[in-house]
């Protein structure tokens, strides 16, 4: 029987790990350069812990953002090995080595690992995501309703930790930082699509805008970087189509 | 440098109980949120199965069953005032977040749907009931993606990335706190009329846990070394079911859905434990139950060391589409499929019932006996009302933070509306300052990463799911000792920009002041109830221990323990079976 992933953890052999680390400290350096390291870790280990020996045992200086360590904050986005992931989200034994660890691209680089995350929350921000009723509209004194089947119509869009990941791996996005980028349009499907919203044609005309959805050239690398599985390209097209024929 | 801000209300931490209030306070008066994460960052996040409220959508319910589920769950501790408050408040509580755009899954005829949770049972113990209301399994994510999403819709104010490290306290009235920006290494004095915290737990002194890194009981540390007192610390939860060797969480809705907890023999063990609700039981008890198969040489594994949560029988529609995030967990983190085998799981450190002792209105006490920390509040994990006693029900945290972060930012922008800006000392950061400063010098080749892990493995091996008065007084040796050797470690990073070797120093030194007062609160206890199990005294010793403990830290660092009577109501403590 092949070896499955508890048997591994429990064989618990720490192997070699090398790692290519992109750092820059704003108050020593003047350009981004790589450092190499080697720590040891185990095959199902995540990169996460990888980056944590680095940090706490050989070089504290390391700067990286983190959090829940299992892909629900969001904290962590980073290009792997060439490509957008969560570093507590891939596995040691996922991963060809040396590993090679860069902050993800199109947005200012503070130090290390660490981006600054503005721009990324003002594009979130332009597609004003939060639910819009109507102002006479009277508040009803239960829930809404909404049926499981227009429930299930924005499912997908909802589960955006908004990591950052999917935007900054948009060639678009990396040449032209006005565009809102694929995050701000998964948050505004998120709601353009939800039956009980009524924001839906403010949201299409925003989108419509120059800096808006038909900036995006389907290059599908937002779909294939969201660590959450989210059709993103899929939903960027829905907002387009919508925004065509306004057809809410 | 140090700037200076003036607010009327500051919020520390934006969580679900951070947000929630500010969202009230926000309306009122000016108002700061000062977090060292962004807000979506906060572990609200990671919460998974769902907010009970008793709606009644899918079977007869009401808030009075709840209360009582509630209060047996919490072993008759939880202040049974608060319980009323907070089961009432539920109804209103889960039709206000639909009503801000929370997406819950729905009915066939378009209701919140509802489905089964630990310890939540119709008619006071008769059956489980249908009462948690979710999204998917990740009903804390929306949560806190919906009141983001308000937050920013009502222009709240947010200082990401602010670390508080003191809170102001003139004559024992609260002026404000102190914050480190993390992204420059600058003091920040945010002067307020009134401050909340809602910091969240402090899990990460345990090995094996769900929290977050983060979660380091920043808040309840700040307010500990302030000489005010915390409440309740022994009571620590461990969740039946986190992954084996990560601890990471798998929701109970697994079990609610109808997973079944196995042992090495494919034995339903639960049966044994709870023949009424089996694997629906409370936490506590499900996790004990976990300990003692183990312990007895029944676990699973090579080395019979971990239980299967068995999803087999479930339907894989159901499994794949109301509970997608763990079975993902499984798989990406174990290499297990749940639609095929059982998931390796342990009890995992999840929940601190205890923390910063407060009213019902969120006001903070400063002391057992009844007075007010004038201007302070907190609402959330790292406040103790008490609403879970002696062990949290399944669903009841994001109820808490939800109605008590909502009590918590009325009051206080009551109280700032009703008061002028407290004076305060002309240098208020001066301590934090030299600190700061200390933090660099002298030190041996010492590395914190090593006093940290051996914490966490000392609190998991002596202090976890069963305690011995032998195992909690190894556990206070080691802790201060552990002391000591924290005290000689030195940052070896001196860049002001994202330095956040500082920052992590600061939480393990906090971590550590959790960690002994919940191990010296645990070894006064000289009963079992709830998270607190002493199998040197295993039985619930009502005419002794009916009571809080309130531990706080004298001048020179002795710490004293004091108690305060349970607020009793309607239950009267009865043997808790299941």
């Amino acid at each position: 029987m092949a070896m499955d992933g508890k048997d591994m953890q429990l064989a618990a052999t720490e192997i070699d790990v090398r790692l290519r680390l992109l750092r820059f400290n704003p108050e020593r350096d003047t350009e981004p350069h790589f450092e190499e390291y080697t720590v040891k870790a185990q095959p199902m280990e995540r990169l996460l812990d990888c980056l944590h020996k680095i940090k706490w045992y050989q070089d504290s200086s390391l700067a990286l953002r983190r959090s829940c360590a299992h892909g629900i904050c969001g904290s962590d986005a980073m290009v792997i090995n060439g490509e957008n992931a969560l570093a507590c989200k891939v596995l040691v034994k996922d991963l060809k080595q040396p590993i090679t660890v860069e902050p993800i691209r199109g947005l200012p680089v503070m130090k290390d690992l660490i981006v600054d995350m503005d721009p990324f929350f003002q594009g979130y921000l332009a597609v004003k995501p939060w639910l819009i009723t109507d102002d006479h509209e009277r508040e009803p004194d239960r829930e809404r309703l909404q049926s499981p089947e227009d429930r299930a119509r924005y499912d997908d869009t909802t589960k955006c930790i908004l990591c950052a990941a999917c935007t900054t791996s948009c060639p678009i996005f990396w040449a032209d930082e006005e565009y809102v980028g694929p995050a701000a349009i998964v948050n505004a499907h998120r709601f353009i699509f939800d039956s009980r919203d009524r924001g839906g044609r403010e949201r299409l005309e925003i989108l419509s805008l120059k800096d808006g959805a038909f900036k995006c050239r389907t290059a599908f690398n937002c779909t294939y970087a969201c660590p959450r599985g989210i059709k993103v390209t899929k939903a960027i097209q829905e907002v387009k189509q919508a925004a065509l024929f306004k057809s809410l | 440098m140090i700037r200076t801000h003036e607010y009327d209300a500051v919020i520390v931490g934006a969580g679900g109980a951070g947000l929630r209030a500010a969202l009230e306070a926000g309306k009122r008066c000016k108002t700061a949120v000062v977090s060292k994460l962004y807000p979506t960052r906060s572990h609200t996040g990671a919460a998974q199965g769902g907010m009970c409220a008793a709606l009644a959508n899918v079977e007869e319910d009401s808030w009075e069953w709840h209360a009582f589920d509630t209060v047996k769950g919490g072993d008759f501790l939880a202040d049974q005032d608060a319980v009323d408050v907070m089961c009432k408040e539920a109804v209103d509580s889960v039709l206000e977040l639909e009503r801000m755009g929370l997406p819950f899954n729905r009915t066939p005829d378009g209701r919140i749907d509802q489905r089964r949770f630990g310890g939540h049972t119709r008619n006071h113990g008769e059956a489980p009931v249908k009462r948690a209301c979710y999204a998917a399994d990740r009903t804390g994510h929306m949560i806190l993606q919906t009141l983001y999403q308000q937050c920013n819709k009502e222009g709240v104010e947010f200082f990401s990335e602010f670390f508080v490290l003191d809170l102001i306290l003139v004559d024992g009235v609260c002026g404000g706190i102190i914050a480190y920006e993390i992204a420059t290494g600058d003091l920040h004095v945010f002067r307020s009329k009134s401050v909340l915290f809602a910091t969240g737990g402090y899990g990460k002194m345990f090995k094996i846990t769900s929290n977050a890194h983060t979660l380091t009981g920043d808040g309840p540390g700040v307010v500990f070394r302030r000489g005010l007192p915390l409440e309740d610390m022994e009571f620590f939860q461990f969740h039946p079911t986190g992954l084996y060797g990560l601890g990471i969480l798998l929701s109970e809705a697994a079990r609610g859905e109808g997973g079944i907890l196995r042992n090495a023999d494919g034995e339903r063990f639960m049966e044994r434990y709870a023949p009424t609700i089996k694997d629906l039981a409370p936490r506590d008890m499900v996790s004990r139950a976990e300990f003692f198969e183990i312990k007895e040489g029944r676990g699973a594994g090579p080395n019979r060391d971990y239980i299967l949560l068995d999803l087999t029988d479930v339907d894989p529609q159901v499994v794949e589409t109301k509970l997608p995030d763990i079975t993902e967990f499984a798989r990406t983190y174990l290499d297990v499929d749940p639609l095929k085998e059982g998931v390796p799981i342990v009890p995992t450190a999840h929940y601190a019932m205890g923390g910063i002792p407060t009213d019902i209105t969120g006001a903070v006490r400063a002391d057992h006996a009844g007075a007010l920390v004038p201007g302070f509040y907190a609402a959330g994990e790292c406040a103790c009302v008490s609403v879970h006693g002696a062990n949290r029900l399944g669903t009841n945290s994001l109820l808490d933070i939800v109605v008590f972060g909502r009590r918590g930012g009325l009051a206080m922008a009551e109280h700032a509306n009703a008061t002028k800006l407290p004076d305060i000392p002309e240098e208020p950061a001066k301590h934090i300052e030299t600190m700061l400063a200390n933090l660099f010098e002298g030190g041996g080749p010492e590395y914190s990463a090593d006093v940290r892990t051996r914490l966490q493995a000392v609190m998991m091996d002596k202090a976890s799911v069963v305690r011995t008065e032998e195992s909690l007084s190894e556990a206070l040796t080691e802790v201060q000792e552990l002391r000591r050797r924290y005290d000689q470690c030195r940052v070896r990073d001196r860049s002001k920009v994202y330095n956040t070797e500082v920052t992590e120093h600061i939480e393990l030194g906090y971590l550590i002041d959790m960690a002994e007062a919940l191990v010296v609160s645990a070894r006064a206890r000289t009963e079992s109830r709830g998270g607190h199990y002493r199998e040197d005294h295993q039985l619930r010793e009502d005419d002794h221990w009916l009571k809080h403990s309130f531990i706080t830290k004298t001048g020179d660092g002795e710490l004293q323990l004091a108690y305060r009577d349970v607020t009793m109501g309607r239950y009267i403590p009865v043997e808790r079976k299941y």
